[in-house]
């Protein structure tokens, strides 16, 4: 009886994981779904069709693409200094350090989005890709530095010494050991970098000022009344690449999943 | 050899903290200006209090606002918690990284993506209308309960719910797990039964991690515009909605009251997150 139900408790969670992709699939693939109708009695590829041929979906997704890989490196090549220090440093006023790069994860974006509308528009950011990156910068970058920074914290520098020793040059050094031995952790900071990044909406709206459109930004609009067809079709495209980073760090997700969620 | 590995620490922070530091002091500088009534753009340079008074007053929707996303907001953490609880005591008395794995799958669905969702799902015209109809239950969609875009921010509340289960189900696993099971066992032994095992050795036990996790969520919740915008209605809107409101308002004087909101939103969710960082850091 206990097993039973555990059973049948997991298969509910699990049900309730995967529910929104079926969902979306089943609204993106049919057609005429009239109300009462149970599930769709005629499936199509014409509005995904459609949509992927869409010239203003096609450019959000290549826009988001480049402002959220541009945030992730511009977010790795800032934090991982800083994070080499918070990590591996004690030193006076860390505390504080640390303090200052939180803030940024409480401030809400709303806030961040409103005053930095006002600047940007003064330095003739808004409106422009460029804009839209440094505005992302400011969530993405502090959990890049927790992230890496709790990796330089279980990493012994004396690897480097020793290769040096060994006659390696710095630079081999800094190649073959450390970024070597710190892969696994760059590679989850860089993708959810990247994930903040791409789902990010209030920031993207108040500083592209609708010049800078991205997929949340379409699905928002879509969803405030478009056709259920469309809202689903926008919502795969805008979930694919979450949930391939999803899968393909199922591993180290374990360790830093609850960190990364804040942010979304 | 190592002298060249110490040096100050600052040169490598300095980027970071820079870039860090510049944005969020002028996006806040610019916010408390224009709180004060200084907008460049209609050349207003005087300050005042006005946006201040106007926000506050007495009859302002701002208090409505204030009360909604209370409402929301405390609802939702608390419904969260309490099936977050019982699903990490359930899940802690099994072996087994799969569920951690089902529950980080969560992240996949952005909030924007999991009210997407709700909306599709339990609209009137929603897949579970058409389900409810089917079964006889009900013959329109308009007999189907406004279960979004409702009065009472119902899907508000369901749409953060299931976004913070999975969420403070992790936290709370992660503390069960790194426990010994020798507390639970030796209170088994002396007789506990399985509720007074909940109730005297479990619940202390998490409770810390609980109640700096459910601050958070409560920061995020109060703080965040697009769950409302999508799935609440026009009114009683939640605080950031009506925020954005005045923000975008065409009439620039509007923009003043918008960030006053916004500045105070700040200030409430800045509180709550220090409160949690105490009490995190108490934990250790």
């Amino acid at each position: 009886m206990r097993t039973i139900l555990a059973y049948s408790l997991r298969f509910i969670l699990y049900l309730i994981l995967i529910a929104p992709i079926l969902l979306f699939i089943t609204y993106a693939f049919s057609t005429r779904w009239f109300f009462p109708q149970t599930f769709p009695v005629e499936w199509t590829a014409s509005t995904v069709q459609r949509a992927i041929q869409d010239s203003r979906t096609f450019s959000s997704i290549t826009q988001g693409l480049m402002i959220s890989m541009l945030v992730s490196i511009f977010s790795l090549l800032l934090g991982f200094p800083a994070a080499r220090v918070l990590g591996l440093r004690k030193f006076r006023g860390r505390q504080l350090i640390w303090l200052l790069f939180f803030l940024p994860t409480v401030v809400p974006p709303l806030a961040i989005g409103m005053g930095l509308n006002i600047l940007f528009l003064r330095i003739g950011l808004a409106g422009t890709v460029t804009g839209v990156v440094l505005a992302h910068i400011i969530p993405t970058l502090p959990y890049t530095i927790f992230t890496l920074s709790s990796a330089f914290a279980r990493y012994d520098e004396n690897y480097e010494f020793q290769a040096l020793a060994l006659g390696a040059s710095p630079l081999q050094s800094f190649l073959k050991v450390t970024l070597r031995m710190l892969l696994p952790s760059l590679v989850v900071a860089a993708l959810f970098a990247f994930l903040i990044s791409w789902s990010q909406y209030l920031l993207t709206l108040l500083i592209g000022g609708g010049q800078v459109i991205t997929l949340p930004i379409l699905l928002f609009a879509a969803a405030s009344g478009g056709n259920p067809a469309t809202i689903a079709t926008l919502s795969l495209l805008f979930i694919a690449p979450p949930v391939l980073v999803i899968v393909a760090t199922a591993r180290q997700l374990n360790q830093h999943g609850a960190g990364i969620r804040e942010q979304y | 050899m190592r002298d060249k590995f110490i040096y100050s620490p600052w040169i490598s922070l300095a980027p970071a903290l820079t870039i860090i530091m510049a944005l969020l002091g002028a996006s806040l500088f610019y916010a408390i200006a224009e709180s004060f009534g200084y907008i460049n753009a209609i050349n207003q340079t005087n300050a005042s209090f006005d946006a201040y008074r106007e926000t506050l007053a007495f009859n302002s929707e701002f208090w409505v606002s204030l009360g909604f996303s209370l409402w929301i907001s405390i609802a939702s953490t608390l419904i969260s918690s309490a099936i977050a609880l019982v699903l990490a005591v359930w899940l802690s008395e099994r072996r087994g990284n799969m569920d951690t794995l089902a529950l980080n799958w969560n992240l996949a669905f952005p909030h924007l993506v999991w009210s997407v969702a709700l909306l599709l799902f339990l609209s009137q015209s929603g897949l579970f209308a058409r389900w409810a109809a089917s079964l006889g239950f009900i013959t329109t969609p308009d007999q189907f309960p406004v279960l979004v875009r409702d009065r009472f921010g119902i899907g508000v509340i369901l749409s953060y719910v299931g976004k913070e289960v999975p969420f403070l189900t992790i936290i709370l696993l992660s503390v069960l797990r790194s426990q010994a099971v020798g507390y639970d066992v030796v209170a088994e032994n002396l007789g506990a039964s399985r509720w007074q095992r909940l109730r005297y050795v479990t619940i202390p036990q998490v409770l810390p991690a609980l109640l700096a996790g459910d601050l958070l969520v409560f920061g995020f919740i109060f703080s965040s515009y697009e769950v409302p915008a999508l799935l609440g209605i026009g009114y009683p809107r939640a605080l950031p909605v009506l925020a954005l409101r005045f923000f975008l308002d065409p009439d620039l004087r509007a923009r003043s009251e918008g960030m006053v909101i916004s500045l105070i939103i700040t200030l409430i969710v800045t509180l709550v997150a220090i409160i949690s960082l105490r009490i995190g850091e108490r934990r250790e």
